[in-house]
């Protein structure tokens, strides 16, 4: 039989389980929406491509699968740049299709060419032009499975016109052999064994859990780990989740926004067994200062991430979730008691920081945005999917909502881009209909991809958005406060939108609260909503993100207020 | 931290774009390449980087993590500080007057090299060898009027246990 380019992808699609692609039509994918239109793939229009690869994000993150973008060629592909650019740095599967001019016009300035998988080489896993119709099948099944595998990335496909258009007589790719792509899931067992004795050793353990832990499905595993031996545990910002928020052995977060505890746990700590991370900047602080009696123990996938901003002293190279599953098992063989005992006095130790510092705030006359956030963590019982834009919002969040399951938290870490935690809700109640979903945004941020809730209406996707309102691009305002002698260069925003009417005009469902007395009432309205619902939240326009590790500065010299 | 020069031998995947992605590696921490060599290997399918390159120690080791990351790079070898051959060709266009002209076809002799192109006023001189050696006879021509120079990069292969 023989099938056009266009028709094999769709054919390539669903064969991959594909029910949903995210996407905005243009000249150079018409061929390929003219097929799609036949299936019963679920497409959700966008109203701006950058909505489209944050949408797929949300999507695979929430519902643990590849998501997939489809956009034309020239200004529909550079829109999606940031968003590959945000999926790549937190290690997000998703697939991206672009449209190219005809393969024989491409170089010439083609009206709508830019060299997508030039641009894109540096954000995605891997990116393939296809050159051949001959070739296409297989580089899709490639695409997936380089998206999904090993330390997980998005993958761009870039498809010119003619390759599209032209019919060949259709062939099923038989395996994916890719000679150099290999991941190391099992991990060196003589290494797991010298990792047991570690933990036999350590009187001032900590595990430190990332978005690697989330990815690989650790949570389990981790949990066990944690619990059996007693030993406390912190995440960063994309580990969270992964141990559940509400357990007592748990920190809080690591790092330039994290707990007390946790900082000053880190920093004591006489071993760390770090689980999928990346040693970011944000989390260690001053490089040479961090944990400086710590033996480390780093598990993660890629290899490239280990002693990268750290060095370790054991290595482990392999997937958590199965490295975790076998230390588990050799734990079980052995008695840790004596161990187990030993370690009563740093637990008291971490209970003294925990009482310390709690995230404080005294809730007065003017909304606190921290008070919504507890509020909101109440009034759901910690059952949402929560997705946040970029600021002060993103740290609130971090601290005063608590996690219990993986993929709960959606957050753009590595790149903190602004503008994605709307329509990475979107994509996430599309992944979990029956989930509440909701993006915790900014003033600044959500006008950044305002526009998809044009979508959420029309996909009767019920997300909510909060907005903490200050009026301020917050987080750059509170760094001039503390570090720029309180110059707010171009930071306030007064005169924000209405965003009610915003809402309405729209089709949504707004909603606003000035005074405190309010936040409750306007939640549980909005929350109880089976519409998309934007509320607003007045709040107080100087409030500041505390504790602080300044920039450049050790773990453990935070600014507490 | 100290800058030490590396000499990376890489099989790559015989597909177009993949030299961008291994050079992106280096010119995206601002790292200069030294000198590049590609080309087929004995198998079609397979392309041989050959690449000198100077920078922080660690930094590089980092580096040649991340090139074995790369989808099409299918094995990296790092010969520096381990036994190996290498080489490096190049091409001299020297100004060869008449009353230079023996001079310069003894230097040749010496470093048993050949004359590849000979014009009324000029010799092409093509050389093999080490760095070293390339060095001495470029340093032997200077003063007599090097009109231009062409070189390969450095070429390199480990040396087998004997
Ligand atoms: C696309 C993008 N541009 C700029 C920034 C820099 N930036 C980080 S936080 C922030 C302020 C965000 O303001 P808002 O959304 O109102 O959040 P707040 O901090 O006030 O909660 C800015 C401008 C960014 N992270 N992303
Ligand atoms: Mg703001």
């Amino acid at each position: 039989m023989k099938l056009t380019g266009a028709q094999i992808l769709i054919e390539m699609l669903k064969q991959e389980g594909v029910d949903t692609i995210f996407g905005f039509p243009g000249g150079k994918v018409i061929d390929i929406y003219h097929e799609l239109a036949k299936t019963d793939i679920k497409h959700i229009l966008v109203r701006h491509e950058q909505g489209a690869i944050h949408a797929a994000d949300g999507f695979a993150r929430a519902g643990n699968r590849v998501g997939v973008c489809l956009v034309t060629s020239g200004p529909g592909a550079t829109n999606t740049v940031t968003g590959i650019a945000s999926a790549y740095m937190d290690s997000i599967p998703v697939v991206i299709i672009t449209g190219q001019v005809p393969s024989y016009l491409i170089g010439n300035d083609a009206f709508q060419e830019v060299d997508i998988v030039g641009i894109t080489r540096s954000c995605t896993k891997h990116n393939y032009l296809v050159k051949e119709t001959e070739e296409l099948a297989r580089i899709v099944k490639e695409a997936f499975h380089l998206a999904r595998s090993g330390r997980p990335g998005p993958v761009l496909i870039d498809i010119p016109q003619d390759v599209q258009q032209k019919a060949i007589t259709f062939k099923h790719p038989d395996k994916i052999n890719m000679r150099s792509y290999n991941p190391t899931y099992t991990p060196n067992m003589t290494q797991l064994k010298r990792v047991v004795q570690l933990f036999r050793k350590a009187k001032r353990p900590i595990i430190f859990s990332g978005g690697g832990a989330v990815l690989s499905k650790a949570s389990q595993e981790l949990t066990l780990l944690a619990q059996k031996l007693h030993i406390p545990v912190t995440s960063s910002l994309m580990g969270l989740g992964s141990f559940p928020g509400t357990d007592s052995l748990w920190l809080g977060m690591l790092g330039m926004h994290g707990t007390y505890r946790a900082n000053m746990a880190i920093n004591e700590s006489d071993f760390i067994l770090a689980v999928g991370v990346r040693f970011d900047d944000r989390v260690t602080g001053k490089i040479d200062e961090f944990a400086p009696n710590a033996d480390i123990v780093h598990i993660d996938i890629d290899p490239t991430s280990i002693h990268k901003n750290i060095p370790v002293h054991t290595p482990v190279v392999g997937d958590c979730k199965i490295t975790l599953g076998l230390l588990n098992t050799l734990v079980d063989k052995e008695d840790f008691t004596g161990s187990i005992k030993g370690r009563k006095k740093w637990l008291t130790q971490i209970e003294f920081w925990k009482r310390t510092s709690p995230f404080i705030y005294n809730q007065k006359n003017i909304i606190k945005p921290q008070y919504v956030i507890d509020t909101l963590y109440e009034l759901t019982k910690g059952d949402a999917v929560i997705t946040t834009e970029v600021g002060q919002n993103q740290m609130w969040t971090a601290q005063h909502y608590h996690f219990d399951h993986p993929g709960q938290f959606i957050t753009s870490g590595g790149l903190g881009c602004m503008g994605f935690g709307l329509p990475a809700a979107i994509g996430a109640q599309v992944a979990c209909p029956d989930k509440l979903v909701v993006d915790i945004a900014g003033d600044g941020s959500i006008q950044m991809n305002i526009q998809e809730i044009a979508t959420a209406v029309q996909f009767n996707l019920p997300v909510k958005v909060v907005i903490l309102n200050n009026q301020y691009l917050g987080m750059v305002r509170q760094w001039q406060e503390l570090f720029y002698d309180k110059c707010y260069a171009c930071t306030s925003m007064d005169n924000t939108p209405d965003f009610v009417k915003l809402a309405e005009a729209y089709g949504a469902t707004g909603l606003k609260a000035t005074r405190p007395e309010e936040v409750e009432p306007v939640l549980k309205k909005g929350l109880s909503s089976d519409k998309t619902v934007i509320m607003e939240f007045m709040v107080e326009r100087e409030e500041s993100v505390y504790p602080m590790v300044p920039a450049g500065k050790a773990i453990n010299e935070m600014l507490l207020a | 931290m100290e800058d030490k020069k590396y000499i990376l031998s890489i099989l790559v995947d015989n597909e177009p774009g993949v030299l961008a992605r291994v050079a992106g590696l280096f010119s995206g921490r601002g790292y200069n390449i030294e000198s590049l060599c590609v080309a087929e290997t004995t198998d079609p399918l397979v392309s041989r980087i050959t690449m000198v390159t100077k920078g922080d120690t660690s930094i590089v080791e980092q580096i040649k993590k991340q090139l074995f990351k790369l989808i099409n790079v299918i094995k990296v070898y790092d010969l520096t500080g381990t036994e190996h051959v290498q080489r490096e060709l190049i091409l001299i266009k020297v100004n060869a007057k008449p009353e230079f002209r023996a001079e310069i076809l003894r230097i040749v002799d010496i470093f048993r090299s050949k004359v590849v192109d000979v014009g009324p006023e000029h010799f092409t001189i093509e050389v093999t060898g080490s760095e070293e050696k390339l060095s001495a006879i470029l340093s032997l021509l200077k003063p007599i009027g090097i009109k231009e120079v062409a070189r390969t990069g450095k070429i390199a292969l480990s040396r087998e246990a004997k």
